[in-house]
């Protein structure tokens, strides 16, 4: 599915990726872990193309077989990469329905784009008023990101990258949002970068990858969660 | 300004063949200005108020602030132009490259949509008017200004010119001298007009200047919403469009005036728009203005009667080779009289935007409140906003607020859009059309829908 060869990211001239190599496989879930500054948003800013976000020459993003280096964030989404972010902003006068509108144009009507909004934000226990406002304005962090999923599930891409999904949100939140993410997982690859064992009880990762000064310094599954819980990230060398 | 320099596909750049059967000569005199009144069978009092103000748009000097005027040359422009008879009653009626126009731009939908009447402006004669049935039962008078001075000569005397005298601006002269066409509307006591009344403004004459006039009068207690949408086709030498609103809200009455002006880029667009609001009275401006060359515009609010309320909200766009100079003025006489501007600017390939404002409030407007706000969107190095707010409070108990903001359009905002699968040039249509949301969630939606379309269509050749 999305598989990073020789990956180097550079922010202005400092390195934050060092040679990454990886094979993400579809209908499996990973976690990413790792502690702060390791270069876990960095990853999903450099698949998903951010133009802050330099790659060297030699790095290689491969997406259904194809080298996606060139494409804008745009064109990348259009293949099916999705990126649901730490921080959500707050977009002033713009509906989340409004944006997905536009993202779908010509793929859904807008009748039935409304009333999939609403099926889905309704399982989500999103706010009627939270999809009708602005997106994001006067929005709780958990509600945030619960809208995050919701753009996720509707644009309906190959590979999910979830960044701290699980972040900044209450017990409740946290239960929806994984419930959702098992519900749609299937023939997707997901990839959660989280700081925390909680939202792994609820899905369950095929692998476990610990990211550390820009590089994977460890690949386990499960239990490799469950350790770095009990004893920390020092303990990997 | 010549018409390859546009690096924008105008949607309306078209024009039809002229129809019109009297057509004045180029440049303006005494005897053109006695023969235009003589053809409309004017009383001999407009006649002299046109003459008049001819007198003093010569003797007025252009003025020295806002934009650049020196390139209107006002001998080049014709000053009347009659295109039918007189005015239709029904779309049958019409001439078929008249009605080819206006199929183009719309109008017979309009009217379907609406059913509220259209009066369209056809190069400064009204030729299409229809009334409904409904608002003639109601007493409700909209004609076009001409009929208006035919039929309620008493009325039009009364009011006309009481607001924006012949001796106000330049332009305000040049409009009293040589107006035609324009609406009369009069709604009577307590009578609340549920459709708005819609109004077609075109100009299809080369160097052919509009100088339309309109009065609105709501008596006490009654609504009306007026709109005046404008669309304009493309010529290679300048246009000038002077245009006058007067209106009178009485006592508890409200009336909105909204305004979609998207002249083309070689248009000067210098319009005195005025209200007086007696007690407990609302006026409410709502002026969108992305078209033209050059705009100068400030629709204005005299706060007469005590618990009086004037608001303006506008939406300011300039792109490359153009100059929006907008904003509102707010004149508070009486007690509890209160008024809000809400102003959103956007510039972008090196277009000007200024908000220009004025609130004064006078020594008799005890416990007034004044709010003021303007916004700024700057899309690239290029551009320019510019912000001149002028306030003379001269009264101590009043309530004054004012915020500005300038911004740029966030890059990581963009980036979020794109990452949704958004094109750039769309995503940021998307984002400036969420700058102006607050203004156009209260314009009809079919105007709406088209301001985010031609707002779109100028960002999409802001990347291409």
């Amino acid at each position: 599915m999305l598989t990073l060869k020789n990956l180097d990211v550079f922010v202005e001239e400092k390195q934050i990726i060092k040679d990454l190599n990886y094979v993400f496989e579809k209908n499996k879930v990973y976690a990413v872990m790792g502690p702060n500054g390791s270069g876990k948003s960095t990853l999903a800013y450099a698949i998903i193309g951010h133009p802050h976000y330099r790659l060297s020459e030699k790095s290689k993003i491969i997406f259904n077989n194809k080298d996606i280096k060139e494409d804008g964030p745009d064109k990348r989404a259009k293949k099916g990469i999705f990126v649901s972010f730490q921080q959500p902003l707050s977009l002033q006068g713009v509906s989340v329905f409004q944006l997905l509108r536009l993202a779908l144009t010509g793929k859904i009507d807008p009748l039935t784009l409304k009333k999939k909004i609403e099926k889905i934000s309704q399982e989500l226990e999103i706010k009627k008023e939270l999809i009708e406002r602005s997106l994001n304005d006067g929005a709780s962090g958990g509600e945030r990101k619960k809208l995050e999923l919701l753009q996720g599930v509707i644009l309906n891409p190959k590979l999910m990258i979830f960044d701290e999904i699980d972040t900044g949100i209450d017990v409740d939140s946290l239960k929806k949002i994984s419930l959702m993410i098992n519900k749609i997982k299937k023939n997707k690859t997901i990839v959660l970068i989280t700081h925390y064992n909680r939202i792994l009880k609820y899905i369950k990762p095929d692998k476990v990858l610990i990211l550390k000064e820009g590089k994977i310094i460890k690949e386990g599954d499960y239990l490799l969660a469950e350790e770095i819980e009990k004893k920390g990230y020092s303990f990997l060398k | 300004m010549s018409s390859k320099k546009l690096n924008f596909q105008y949607r309306y750049g078209f024009s039809v063949p002229e129809v019109s059967i009297f057509k004045a000569k180029k440049g303006l005199s005494k005897k053109l200005i006695k023969k235009i009144s003589q053809l409309k069978n004017e009383p001999s009092w407009m006649t002299e108020l046109r003459l008049k103000a001819y007198q003093v748009f010569i003797n007025k000097p252009m003025p020295t602030w806002g934009a650049d005027l020196s390139k209107i040359n006002f001998d080049e422009i014709i000053y009347y132009l009659k295109s039918t008879d007189k005015p239709k009653s029904s779309w049958e009626e019409l001439p078929e490259e008249i009605k080819e126009t206006y199929d183009k731009i719309g109008v017979p939908e309009a009217e379907k949509k609406f059913l509220a009447g259209v009066s369209a402006q056809f190069e400064s004669e009204v030729v299409y008017k229809s009334i409904q049935k409904q608002l003639q039962k109601q007493g409700v008078v909209f004609l076009d200004m001409d009929s208006g001075l035919r039929e309620y000569p008493e009325l039009v005397k009364e009011y006309f010119s009481k607001i924006v005298s012949i001796y106000d601006n330049k332009f305000a002269a040049l409009n009293s001298a040589v107006w035609s066409g324009g609406s009369f509307v009069y709604v009577p006591k307590g009578v609340k007009v549920t459709l708005p009344l819609q109004a077609y403004f075109r100009i299809n004459a080369q160097n052919f200047g509009q100088f339309e006039r309109t009065l609105i009068i709501a008596d006490e207690g009654s609504y009306v919403h007026y709109i005046e949408g404008c669309t304009a086709p493309i010529y290679t030498t300048s246009s000038l469009h002077a245009a006058v609103v007067e209106i009178f809200v009485k006592k508890k009455a409200r009336v909105r005036y909204t305004t979609v002006q998207n002249w083309s880029k070689n248009v000067f667009n210098l319009v005195t728009k005025r209200s007086r609001v007696e007690e407990e009275g609302v006026m409410e401006w709502v002026d969108c203005n992305l078209g033209s060359q050059v705009t100068m515009k400030y629709p204005s609010c005299i706060l007469a009667g005590e618990g009086a309320r004037g608001e303006v909200l506008s939406i300011a766009y300039a792109s490359s080779d153009q100059v929006q100079d907008a904003g509102a003025k707010m004149i508070h006489l009486a007690r509890n009289t209160s008024s809000r501007i809400i102003s959103k600017s956007i510039s972008s390939r090196g277009g000007r935007t200024s908000y220009r404002g004025l609130v004064h409030v006078g020594k008799n407007a005890y416990n007034s409140s004044v709010y003021v706000s303007c916004d700024a969107l700057i899309l690239d190095e290029k551009s320019r906003s510019d912000t001149y707010p002028t306030m003379k409070i001269e009264n101590n108990q009043v309530d004054v607020q004012h915020e500005a903001t300038v911004e740029k359009l966030g890059e990581e905002k963009i980036l979020y859009l794109q990452s949704r699968g958004i094109k750039k040039s769309d995503a940021e249509g998307l984002l400036v059309n969420g700058f102006i949301e607050p203004i156009t969630k209260e314009i009809p939606l079919e105007y709406t829908v088209e301001l985010n379309r031609l707002i779109n269509l100028e960002m999409s050749g802001s990347v291409g």
